[in-house]
């Protein structure tokens, strides 16, 4: 399955889930990040830097462990 | 009781600037999440009924994460009544809060702030809609202009409580709900401006120009600061006030006063720097020599701030802070500590584990200088250029990451990842930021002042006393043999606890050479912060963690003291 990590700059993708803890999921969700949920890449940074996603009308940036744990289906560019 | 209103809402939505408004009472706003670590009282007259207005820090939900936002969440449960402000640039995210609020059973109000943003960005929200759906007021302000304030003023009090019936997992579901019936998003594409400024968090043209942007804030920042000393500042000293003072001083017959309020004449003139009166030194240090980078320092990070470039420096820097168990977020401790520590300190807040917040307050107290401490700096090795001042701050830069690699280390604990939201840019609003800027200086004028008066007087009183060379001989070993100073520098190392700016004074008269002053320079800004930092950390960090940091501070001094004495 392709994760957060797998999306190229630009790109856009639908939440197909989170893997994770309680602690975990209720932390992305405060952020609208989750399942059903289309988001766009923006930005990651070199050596498993973080990892800039679009979603709605702001940007968050987030951790590339925890990119790697937001499992999405591509859904092309913009 | 006096009735407890708190205003609720996602981090960076503007509450400060609404609180401000509401009851006259000035706290920093800025331009990024967890600019308010710290709540703020205030209060609002009505028709002679008065309440408490609390500014809480900003909150994604009522689970909190950080100790910031349990800071928040405590104070809502103690409220009477919320004034939930919403940023309607973001409705969707912002609604999920408010129906854990709505659902509280508490009375709320709801604010929809940036209003004037809406419409630029091409959003329509029905807001009769949205009152009736969620069957709470709604008001729409820009509060940074005052724009619907007063609105919101007078329908404070009919705020309702209306408690919510839907299961706790399809509280997004009911927020997708309320925003398809009161938004419509008109598409608009990207502009240019916006992929320009995307640039800046990408990593290929982001690291280059952050680097730009601290090179051209230093340069900035020295170049007012010193400008302003050249041309304002010293010659108001020595040809106004200078010449008052030698009047003064040949009224006054030699002895105890003289001796404290002017200080020791050198070859019959004053000194201003080393003649550690209370009217001379006391003066002149915190007006002179630190107040022009004060005020340089704290008009470049206000820009910074409310820009909003200082969250995307943070994702910059994150690989790099990994190192020192920390995130990039912990930047923003260690930038606000250039400031000040004591800011830094309760920046640390806005870290979600124990083990983070200590080796960030650990490594800004040791190793981010104040604006005063590097004043104190460019006082004693300013005029060497890099070979000084360069030496001096690579040096503190290479301990901290050593430091913070040691600790990452030895210091069991979670180091969790960067989660952070990064605002939009804005121009920063000039009314705001020079307000802003005037409170910071307003602060170190209040705090300063009386701690650099306080500290000329101790130190006239322990020289007199003969306090300063007992303790002198009592450290001579240390001082002389490990750190290869003079040990009449002892005076500014026990100062140096209560302001570090004023030791320039103490340590100027002793003729010691480049390799000297760069060593005394780097131990008196490692060694221990100030009192007021030293307070404040023990306040945030505990006791018994705070005793484990001095401990770290004393250890590091001396071994980084002792090797730049065999190496430099």
């Amino acid at each position: 399955m392709k994760t957060l990590i797998d999306l190229k700059e630009g790109e856009k993708g639908l939440i197909t889930g989170l893997d994770g803890g309680h602690g975990f999921i209720n932390k992305l969700e405060a952020l609208g990040i989750r399942k059903g949920v289309v988001i766009e890449k923006k930005s990651s940074q070199f050596m498993k830097g973080p990892v800039c996603i679009k979603i709605g009308a702001c940007q968050v940036a987030l951790g590339f462990g925890m990119a790697r744990r937001i499992f999405v289906k591509e859904t092309g560019r913009k | 009781m006096m009735k407890r209103i708190v205003l609720m809402g996602n981090p960076n939505v503007g509450k400060s600037v609404i609180f401000s408004r509401l009851t006259g009472v000035n706290v920093i706003a800025s331009n990024y999440t967890g600019t308010t670590v710290e709540y703020t009282k205030g209060y609002i007259r009505k028709e002679n009924e008065k309440s408490e207005l609390i500014d809480a820090p900003g909150t994604y939900s009522l689970k909190a994460t950080n100790r910031a936002e349990e800071v928040a969440v405590k104070i809502f449960h103690s409220s009477d009544l919320v004034i939930n402000v919403l940023d309607a640039t973001n409705l969707e995210r912002n609604l999920n809060l408010t129906l854990q609020l709505l659902k509280s059973g508490k009375p709320v109000i709801v604010v929809l702030n940036f209003w004037d943003e809406v419409k630029h960005i091409g959003i329509s929200i029905n807001v009769d809609r949205l009152e009736k759906i969620i069957g709470v007021p709604v008001v729409t302000t820009c509060a940074l202009t005052g724009e619907g304030i007063k609105n919101l003023f007078s329908r404070i009090d009919q705020a309702k409580a209306r408690s919510y019936t839907f299961r706790e997992n399809q509280r997004w579901s009911k927020v997708g709900h309320i925003i398809q019936n009161v938004q419509r998003i008109s598409h608009r594409h990207h502009t240019v401006w916006e992929r320009v400024l995307d640039l800046t968090i990408k990593p290929m043209t982001g690291l280059p120009l952050s680097i730009l942007v601290l090179i051209l804030s230093f340069a900035v920042i020295r170049f007012i600061g010193e400008s302003l000393i050249t041309y304002l500042f010293e010659p108001f000293f020595e040809k106004i006030y200078g010449p008052l003072i030698l009047k003064l001083s040949s009224l006054l017959k030699p002895g105890m006063i003289h001796d404290i309020l002017i200080g020791r004449l050198i070859n019959g003139r004053i000194d201003f720097v080393e003649s550690l009166g209370l009217l001379t030194t006391g003066l002149f240090v915190p007006f002179a020599m630190v107040l022009p980078y004060i005020f340089a320092f704290y008009l470049i990070l206000s820009f910074l701030e409310d820009s909003g470039y200082l969250p995307r420096l943070a994702v910059l820097v994150d690989n790099f802070m990994h190192r020192l168990g920390l995130h990039g977020l912990s930047i923003i401790p260690m930038i606000l500590g250039l400031g000040c520590n004591v800011p830094g300190a309760l920046a640390t807040r806005i870290l979600e584990t124990k083990k983070e917040r200590f080796i960030a307050a650990t490594v800004m107290a040791i190793c981010v200088p104040c604006t005063a401490q590097i004043a104190m700096v460019m006082g004693l090795v300013g005029q060497y250029g890099v070979k000084g001042i360069g030496v001096v701050f690579f040096t503190l830069f290479i301990v901290g990451f050593v430091l913070g690699v040691i600790m990452n280390k030895l210091i069991k604990g979670e180091s969790p990842e960067i989660f952070l939201e990064i605002p939009p840019y804005r121009i920063p609003y000039w009314k705001g930021l020079l307000k802003k800027l005037w409170m910071r200086i307003k602060g170190f004028l209040s705090e300063a002042v009386p701690y650099v008066i306080v500290g000329v007087f101790i130190i006239n009183m322990l020289y007199v006393l003969g306090v300063i060379s007992f303790l002198g001989k009592l450290s001579e070993p240390v001082i002389k043999g490990v750190l290869g100073l003079p040990k009449e520098s002892v005076g500014a190392l026990v100062i140096g606890f209560l302001r570090k700016d004023v030791a320039v004074g103490m340590l100027a008269p002793l003729g010691m050479s480049l390799k000297q002053l760069v060593i005394a320079s780097v131990i008196l800004t490692m060694y221990f912060p100030c009192v007021a930092t030293f307070t404040v950390l023990v306040k945030e960090l505990g006791i018994l963690d705070m005793a484990k940091a001095t401990a770290v501070m004393i250890l590091s001094t001396l071994i980084v003291g002792g090797i730049l004495n065999l190496i430099l």
